[in-house]
């Protein structure tokens, strides 16, 4: 045993000791249990004062930028609007047919179609046309960014925190300060979204151009290229591929922002039309709308990744139509526009064509609802009481006649104190001295419950991971940040936050990786799982909420199904990728020593594959909190909802701390994850990837 | 292999290039410009380089290259081959010394001489061929006339003549991930040749390459020397190949040149163990010539009289038939003898072992 190993060891008998403690005597521990709340800082109403302030001070600036951006999407709304259906229909085809082949063609027709027949056209399109102006305005400042992040290196080392922090900071606490700096209106949405959409950009364009091989470049100076050349005419176009990656992720950045924006409402969006339906009750109408964004989002993603993915293999330039097909379809776009004036149909969607399915899809619902009604109810209650109750007030507290069949007593705490014992003594002499440890503490903290155990004692189990994973000086920064929840009085919606993040995404890693596991040996399986967790994917975090809620209406149950749901697709993603990209040698002296298929996995596979699968967790863990920060729309009572109460009201000082709260837990829990990941890709000497 | 014009000026020089890296690098050769005139011992110099933290990627580096020359570089993995072929282009900017091209310094062009000088005067070819993925064949070849600010035609029309020097026509409208390795490094080549450069580097262009394909290429690329006269600095890791190729070459050690010679030269008489290990695999036969082995006694009359620079390999059948051996008549007219015991003395002072026959 080296002396790292040991300290790590004492390291970890102290803290299940003092978690013990804490749980043991936690009543008598006073502040050290429950956080004081004269220690708390009344930071609040100072934020708002100073924002107060900022707003009287240059809100005269932003208002003039909102009035001057607002032109732009005036037009663009204008423009879209005179667009009749069956041009956009021929338009958009024909760009899909060009990016992605017939296949494309046909989805993004049919997606059309779709929302002209469903009634859904002009708020599809006032959506749309805050997308369309934010795009380019987030490309080019991505790419005008990323350009200089990657000529000058001081500029790379301010630039990348800076996205760091802004893909942290959760979608709704965007929309404050943008809510109170440039007034209600559509500008807050286009803002939003070219913010939350640049980032991606940038760090694409800097990945790409210095991704460009020495090789090319030098081939490109001794073909004596002047600096502006090897920029323009060498490294931006060797690098085509991977800044069109950066414009598609923007795109569907931009296009989430957007239908997240329309939470404030009055704009007459798709997104809105969504929640409204929603807040009505009236289901059938806010999936069939629902629908339209998904189907939007594929279609701009299918659209731009296929033009990112071309520009790499091209080849068959020479049956391309090129720029004269463009042309062709513009000519019978404005033909169709033109007919439209005197054959209604191509202009306007007749009313009788219009399909309106909701009420007897409201009608299904309701039928299922009270047939099953016994069943989901059962679903529910049992995920409550034996799952999410115990974990959030602890056995103590979950435990009763009522649910559980027994109560609490001395002799059912002896009896768990027994066999949590016993499984550790049994840990320990297998030598596995570290889950003995982690049995005791996980134990510890079940009987409590999370918001039950005393906040010293969570402070030392982060902290000890911190440091086991990063050092001393991550455990420092994990301390700071839990201070700051602590300070600004937010630890009880952070606990609750943590709660409901980490049950979902326990779950979510659990079956996601048992479900990657089986995809990486069997193709078919792989070919299923693709597609849905592609689309899951692509789909705006809204949308996937609608389901739960018609069939389990609000509260935390359907947080928890709609955090899973979405936190799945990078445990089954990552899992299968680390299991499927093994050393084609190293497996092959595995299967020439004589392994089984199940002693190659559990012996070979999995051990080598553990550091991706670190990263799947960790991108497991950032998935559940973007979703848990919008199921605050279904009434969970953690820091998503402060963000929503404080966007609600105006209110900059809650929405903003409890925002930063979110962020914090974000970033403990993602550099502890990575740190793990790091630590054994060092062990295996391997370096991967952040991002698949 | 071309003739050496040994009087002419060279076309492209070498003189006391050093590369250092590291974070003191331009500080360490402050003092040594005097050093180097007296003939200054560099190799303790790059030592205490070396002992003070700095990286010598080439030190004191100095050979010159004739007109229509083709000079080989030949070294190991990080011998610093790579590096000093970018000096001479100023791919890398040497800490120290001059590269003279026409006598003039190239370390003292501008950046605006500099980028003239390559769009006209140099051609490089690539180890991993360093085209431009999203350019087609053709395009590849006619972009470093394209950043000239060629018309299209003309410049279509003098990149379609070179892809045919090359063997390449039909391939035009390809994309290099289209293309093998052996097609990708012609695109290179013609690429490089577009420009008509007077000085041609090639960096290991064959290495990437299929042992049979690089064998071809090496043909082809001494068929296109023998139309094109170019002045030539060929990089390789590869003996043989050097051997093949060279009109002279040198062979580098840590960033040094350890020795420069014709091939032949340097396999009679190798400067150090080092070289040494290199011709000890090489089959001498091919590479002596009757001049280099015979002795300079007079041949007996009446035995048949062969020219000087025929190779050895060629001579043997007849020799292992004639015990008088032949006349061999040197290039200045002199005669000299060789019969077989001169070819084994001379292909014995290559094997050091000599314990195979006990006493």
């Amino acid at each position: 045993m080296t002396d790292a190993e040991k300290r790590s060891r004492v390291v970890w008998w102290v803290v299940t000791l003092v978690v013990a403690g804490c749980v043991i005597f936690s009543n008598q521990l006073g502040p050290l249990a429950k956080f004081p709340e004269a220690l708390v800082l009344p930071l609040t109403d100072p934020m708002n004062t100073g924002m107060r302030w900022f707003v009287d001070t240059f809100g005269w600036f932003f208002k003039a930028i909102a009035w001057l951006i607002d032109w732009p999407i005036l037009l663009a709304k204008t423009v879209l609007h005179e667009i009749p259906w069956s041009a956009a229909l021929l338009l958009v085809t024909y760009t899909a047919w060009r990016a992605g082949g017939m296949g494309l063609a046909v989805f993004s027709a049919i997606s059309i179609i779709y929302m002209a027949s469903f009634g859904y056209w002009s708020q599809s399109i006032n959506s749309f046309a805050l997308v369309v102006i934010s795009i380019p305005l987030a490309v080019i400042i991505g790419f005008a960014l990323g350009t200089w992040g990657f000529i000058s290196d001081r500029a790379y080392r301010i630039i990348m925190p800076m996205l760091d922090l802004l893909q942290t900071i959760p979608a709704f606490a965007y929309l404050l300060p943008i809510l109170l700096l440039f007034g209600f209106g559509t500008t807050v949405g286009l803002v939003a979204s070219v913010l939350y959409a640049f980032p991606p950009m940038v760090r694409n364009t800097i990945v790409g151009l210095r991704g460009v091989s020495a090789e090319i470049i030098e081939s490109g100076l001794m073909s004596g290229a002047t600096p502006w050349q090897l920029f323009w005419s060498v490294r931006v176009p060797t690098a085509r591929r991977q800044i069109l990656l950066g414009v598609n992720q923007a795109t569907m950045a931009s296009l989430s922002m957007v239908i997240i924006a329309s939470i404030i409402g009055g704009t007459n969006d798709i997104g809105w039309e969504v929640l409204s339906m929603m807040r009505k009750a009236q289901f059938g109408e806010s999936l069939l709308a629902g629908i339209v964004i998904a189907l939007m989002a594929m279609t701009l993603d299918r659209i731009t990744w296929g033009f990112a993915m071309r520009s790499q293999t091209v080849g068959t330039a020479d049956n391309e139509p090129g720029w004269r097909g463009w042309i062709i379809c513009l000519i019978a776009a404005l033909t169709v526009t033109v007919l439209g004036q005197w054959i209604g149909f191509l202009s306007e969607w007749p009313d009788s064509w219009v399909l309106n399915p909701a009420p007897s899809m409201n009608a299904a619902l309701e039928w299922v609802f009270v047939e099953y009604r016994t069943f989901l109810e059962a679903m529910k209650t049992a995920a409550f009481f034996f799952v999410m109750l115990p974990i959030k007030v602890g056995f103590s507290q979950a435990i009763s006649p009522f649910t559980w069949g027994f109560a609490m007593t001395p002799t059912v705490v002896a009896i768990y104190i027994g066999l949590v014992l016993s499984g550790a003594a049994f840990l320990a002499w297998q030598e596995r001295a570290g889950l003995a440890n982690a049995l005791v503490i996980a134990a510890l903290v079940l009987y409590s419950g999370l918001t039950g155990t005393p906040w010293i004692a969570i402070v030392v189990i982060f902290a000890a991971l911190s440091w086991q994973a990063g050092g001393p000086k991550l455990a420092m920064w994990t301390a700071a940040g839990l201070a700051f929840l602590l300070l600004t009085g937010i630890w009880e919606p952070s606990l609750l936050s943590i709660y409901l993040c980490g049950v979902g995404v326990l779950l979510a890693f659990t079956i996601g990786s048992a479900i990657g596991i089986w995809a990486s040996e069997s193709d078919k399986v792989s070919a299923v799982v693709r597609p849905v967790i592609d689309t899951l994917q692509t789909m705006p975090l809204f949308v996937i909420l609608i389901p739960f809620v018609m069939i389990f209406k609000i509260g935390e149950f359907t947080a928890l199904l709609a955090i899973i749901t979405y936190a799945i697709v990078p445990a089954i993603r990552y899992t299968e990728h680390g299991l499927r990209n093994l050393p084609e040698t190293v497996i092959e002296a595995a299967t020439a020593i004589g392994t089984t298929p199940s002693q190659r996995l559990l012996q070979v596979k999995l051990p080598l594959a553990v550091p991706t699968i670190m990263l799947g967790l960790n991108q497991t863990i950032m998935f559940g909190i973007s979703m848990l920060v919008i199921t605050a729309l279904v009434g969970t009572n953690d820091l998503g909802q402060q963000i929503y109460i404080g966007l609600g009201d105006g209110d900059f000082g809650v929405g903003m701390i409890a925002g930063i709260g979110m962020a914090i837990i974000a970033m403990i829990s993602d550099r502890i994850t990575q740190n793990f990941s790091g630590n054994f890709q060092k062990r295996l000497g391997i370096k991967l990837d952040d991002t698949l | 292999m071309t003739e050496i014009q040994s009087e002419s000026i060279p076309k492209l020089s070498c003189r006391h290039v050093w590369k250092l890296y590291g974070p003191d690098a331009d500080n360490y050769l402050k003092n040594h410009d005097q050093l180097s005139q007296n003939g200054g011992d560099s190799k303790a110099l790059a030592q205490r380089i070396r002992e003070k933290g700095g990286i010598v990627a080439s030190a004191d580096v100095s050979f010159d290259v004739m007109q229509g020359e083709i000079f080989v570089i030949m070294g190991l993995s990080g011998s610093g081959k790579s590096t000093i072929v970018r000096c001479l282009s100023r791919l890398v900017e040497p800490t120290g010394g001059e590269v003279l091209l026409d006598g003039e310094d190239l370390l003292k062009a501008s950046k605006d001489e500099l980028i003239d000088i390559r769009r006209h005067k140099m051609g490089m070819v690539f180890q991993s061929f360093g085209l431009m993925p999203h350019l087609n064949v053709l395009e590849n070849v006619a972009f470093p006339l394209k950043l000239q600010g060629l018309e299209k035609k003309e410049r279509l029309e003098r990149a379609q003549r070179v892809i045919e020097l090359v063997g390449l026509e039909g391939r035009e409208s390809s994309f290099p991930s289209q293309l093998s390795g052996g097609q990708q490094q012609r695109v290179g080549i013609a690429r490089s040749l577009a420009v008509e450069p007077e000085v041609w580097f090639l960096d290991e262009p064959f290495s990437a390459l299929d042992p049979l394909i690089r064998r071809q290429m090496q043909d082809e690329f001494l068929r296109l020397q023998q139309e094109l006269h170019k002045s030539i600095v060929f990089i390789t890791h590869d003996f043989l190949e050097a051997l093949r190729i060279a009109d002279r070459m040198a062979i580098m050690k840590d960033g040094e040149v350890v020795q420069i010679g014709r091939p032949v030269d340097l396999i009679l008489n190798p400067v150090d163990d080092y070289v040494r290990e290199f011709t000890n695999d090489v089959p001498w036969e091919l590479v002596l010539t009757a001049g280099d082995v015979c002795n300079s006694k007079r041949p007996p009359k009446g035995i048949k009289e062969v020219e000087g620079k025929t190779n050895v390999a060629s001579l043997l059948p007849y020799l292992a038939n004639h015990d008088k051996g032949v006349a061999v008549r040197a290039e200045d007219g002199s005669l000299g003898h060789l019969t077989s015991r001169e070819v084994i003395l001379a292909l014995a002072s290559g094997v050091a072992d000599s314990s195979a026959v006990k006493d």
